[in-house]
């Protein structure tokens, strides 16, 4: 019964986003006029949010764990931690325009979630059984969340970089912010990152050295976690040693991320190795 | 016209120097690192040695030519192979030479005064003059002080200076990283590592002769191993009963230390291993082995005892070998285990449908020639090379029951389970530990401190000025401040 209740709940936050996408586009045609609707929509987001989240504890609940155990529930709570970086994101500058960009990803990665890589809850093999699975997989979750919005702004910065070297931007990015913002802010979600991600790649090591005898094995899914840490680190010297700004860092910025999103999908689904638990 | 340029002769130092102002370039520091992270890709889609030997016999045999000339380029073994030690090597060499003169660079700056002020405040960020009141200076002071800025003051000015910790957590950062490298170097060096099948009941004494397989790092010696004999007393495993997935293991041994009368008992799961001295012991595996009695024509027993069989799936439908080398001519039986028996739906033979022993079968097809043991090449435990055998049987067994065949018979007593203990000396990665905390540490100060410096000088006019290096946001919020204290407004 949680499974249809979870279903359900899915569906409602499918529906709440799918109500704000139309919101966001009308809205961008006068800023002023459509300020109410902005503000429905981001009332949607959260109401999104909190379901999302809602669905996330009925899960754990109704499988007796963390909700981490499996790719269906990465995928939801990594909607969930994409949509709360946006959220928190949105109390500093005013990202709104990325509304529509965030409430499709989410939309996209619920209906995978949903459809194709649903799995009904069951208890965790003896290996995920210890405190780390909690401390490891929420922290790379959020890490992925984070740096997914970095990614998505940096592609925004590369689009609108393209349109204002062609003349004029069209009508709907007039509203967007400026180039300077967009690069000072993928970088400041990466760096407020990286050390989370660091210390959630030492959490799996000090994991696998009690689980699997040793920290670092050079596992497909630990290799790729240390691609992605060099790619970021990589992006941090080369912004904060070297200076490189602009067009340049947004594509290390993009590889980087790309790294991370290669990681979850090609190493959980075709890859082999220790990180593969339950099928999916 | 052609002109040439003289290029001033280098003699080897001068190349020496060249070529470690190269190395230690952040430039080539930050390509190395990139080049690291490219490095390490192939290892994630190629099967390596290490992990997954089995797959790589496998590409051996579909395209031996190919896999030869992979295998060439150490595919196979990347990250122990030449060309990614050369990169790890060559960027911690860059690593150091660019960290060490740094630290003690900042060293010296973080003792030192913040340079005078300058001469034209005018030209710097920031910059704004108002008609001073003449106690700018002390209020100005006291701010610097309960801000814990460094502070030069000289003629009327004052220089001050904040955010050391920047560049010290970067540093504490780098260091860091070293040290991680030096702890994995020192377990290569002094560590130990081995696999042993042990049955439930038997007992395991801790020299080399009892593993299946052991590696010593490159100074540790047989005289390492700690003395220590361990019983496995009882092994529970728990099971799903919808999904067959494993939900829990449990193993109880006693333990018998060197110089203690008193035998331990103790419990390994998989994520609590057990922990003597250096040496800890991991819950790496399970499966069965059917205990079975052989005998020859006469009746006389020819062998008997347990033998471990390999699992092959979730079910642990498991595979195995039992070699009667004393029988005259010698027997073989390739065998398979099933702990709860069903036929495949697909037509083929018997197949398991749970992991727990419900109902054990154990099929055996029996060979009688040469088993091949005398002919010097290693031979596998859990196979039977039955080119120069004849096969004299088969038959499928329940608990209990026997089998004759043509010079013999077998009788299939029962089954015990065994499990596979990893044994790990790793004295290195405490060091790797530390530094892995020290690294996040020195993330943080690094990441989160904003380096500035401001500067005030007090005549007839209050000038002030700010400078935030690497362009770190936030100093125009505190200038304000600044100006807004020194005005009084605050």
């Amino acid at each position: 019964m949680a499974v249809y209740t979870l279903a359900f709940l899915a569906h409602a936050v499918e529906t709440a986003w799918a109500v704000k996408v139309p919101n966001d586009t009308t809205k961008t045609l006068d800023y002023k006029r459509t300020e109410k609707v902005a503000r429905v929509a981001t009332a949607m987001m959260i109401l999104g949010f909190i379901l999302l989240f809602a669905g996330v504890i009925t899960r754990g609940v109704s499988a007796g764990r963390v909700p981490w155990g499996n790719m269906y529930e990465f995928s939801i709570t990594g909607a969930l931690a994409f949509t709360g970086a946006y959220l928190g994101a949105l109390r500093k500058y005013d990202l709104r325009w990325l509304g529509l960009l965030v409430s499709i990803s989410v939309l996209l990665t619920l209906g995978t979630a949903v459809t194709v890589l649903y799995v009904p809850s069951a208890p965790l093999v003896p290996a995920l059984k210890s405190p780390w699975l909690v401390i490891h997989v929420s922290t790379a979750i959020i890490s992925g969340g984070v740096f997914l919005l970095a990614n998505v702004i940096a592609a925004a910065y590369l689009y609108l970089d393209k349109m204002e070297s062609k003349g004029e931007r069209t009508a709907w990015a007039k509203r967007l912010p400026s180039l300077e913002l967009l690069d000072q802010l993928s970088y400041r979600l990466v760096a407020f990152v990286f050390p989370l991600w660091t210390f959630s790649v030492i959490a799996g090591a000090i994991w696998a050295e009690s689980a699997w005898g040793r920290y670092w094995g050079w596992d497909p899914k630990e290799t790729w976690a240390f691609i992605t840490w060099v790619a970021y680190a990589a992006y941090l010297h080369a912004r904060v040693t070297i200076g490189w700004r602009g067009r340049r860092a947004a594509w290390l910025c993009l590889f980087a991320g790309s790294t991370f999103l290669f990681n979850y999908v090609y190493v959980n689904i075709w890859g082999t190795g220790k990180h593969t638990y339950s099928g999916l | 016209m052609s002109q040439q340029t003289e290029l001033p002769e280098l003699d080897s130092i001068g190349l020496l120097r060249y070529t470690w102002r190269q190395l230690t370039s952040m430039r080539t520091a930050l390509i190395l690192l990139l080049m690291l992270g490219v490095a390490s890709i192939p290892g994630s889609l190629v099967p390596q040695r290490t992990q997954n030997p089995i797959q790589v016999g496998q590409y051996f045999k579909d395209s031996p030519e190919l896999a030869r000339w992979m295998d060439r380029f150490y595919l196979f073994d990347v990250y122990g192979s030449p060309w990614f030690s050369a990169i790890y090597i060559l960027l911690f060499i860059s690593l150091i030479g660019c960290v060490l003169p740094r630290t003690i660079e900042h060293f010296h700056a973080a003792r030192a005064f913040p340079p005078a002020t300058p001469k034209n405040l005018s030209r710097m960020e920031h910059h704004s003059t108002w008609a001073a009141n003449g106690t700018e200076l002390d209020v100005a002071r006291a701010w610097f002080k309960s801000k814990r800025f460094r502070v030069l003051e000289k003629d009327g000015s004052i220089s001050a200076e904040k955010g050391f910790t920047r560049e010290t957590g970067n540093l504490f950062f780098h260091l860091a990283l070293i040290l991680i490298l030096l702890g994995i170097s020192f377990s290569s060096l002094f560590g130990m590592r081995g696999e042993a099948i042990i049955n439930v009941g038997e007992r395991f004494v801790n020299t080399p002769t009892s593993y299946d397989t052991l590696n010593y790092g490159k100074l540790y010696k047989d005289a390492n191993l700690p003395a220590f004999m361990l019983t496995v007393d009882k092994f529970d495993a728990q099971y799903n009963l919808k999904t067959s997935a494993p939900e829990d293991y449990t193993l109880n041994v006693s333990l018998l230390r060197d110089g203690k009368t008193v035998v331990e008992e103790k419990v390994i799961k998989v994520n609590s291993p057990m922990t003597i001295g250096s040496t800890r012991i991991y819950l790496q595996a399970n499966g069965y082995s059917p205990v079975v009695t052989v005998r020859d024509s006469k009746g006389d027993v020819a062998f008997q005892g347990p033998v471990p069989f390999l699992p092959q799936d979730a079910n642990l439908r498991s595979i195995g070998a039992i070699k009667v080398p004393d029988a005259d001519p010698q027997i073989g039986f390739v065998g398979s285990f099933v702990p709860t028996y069903v036929r495949d739906a697909n037509g083929g033979g018997a197949t398991s449908a749970f992991p727990k022993a419900l109902d054990p079968r154990l099929l055996l097809a029996a060979w009688a020639g040469d088993l091949g043991l005398d002919s010097g090449v290693p031979q596998s435990v859990y196979r039977i090379d039955t080119s120069k055998m004849l096969q004299v049987g088969l038959k499928s067994l329940k608990p209990g029951e026997s089998f004759e065949y043509p010079g013999g018979s077998i009788k299939f007593e029962g089954y015990i389970q065994w499990v596979n203990l990893n044994f790990v000396a790793d004295p290195g990665k405490k060091f790797a530990l530390l530094g892995g905390i020290v690294a996040i540490l020195g993330l943080l100060a690094s990441l989160f401190t904003r380096r500035r410096r401001i500067w005030i000088r007090v005549g007839s006019q209050v000038e002030v000025a700010g400078l935030a290096k690497n362009g770190a946001p936030g100093l125009d919020v505190e200038m304000e401040q600044f100006a807004q204290m020194l005005k009084g407004e605050k």
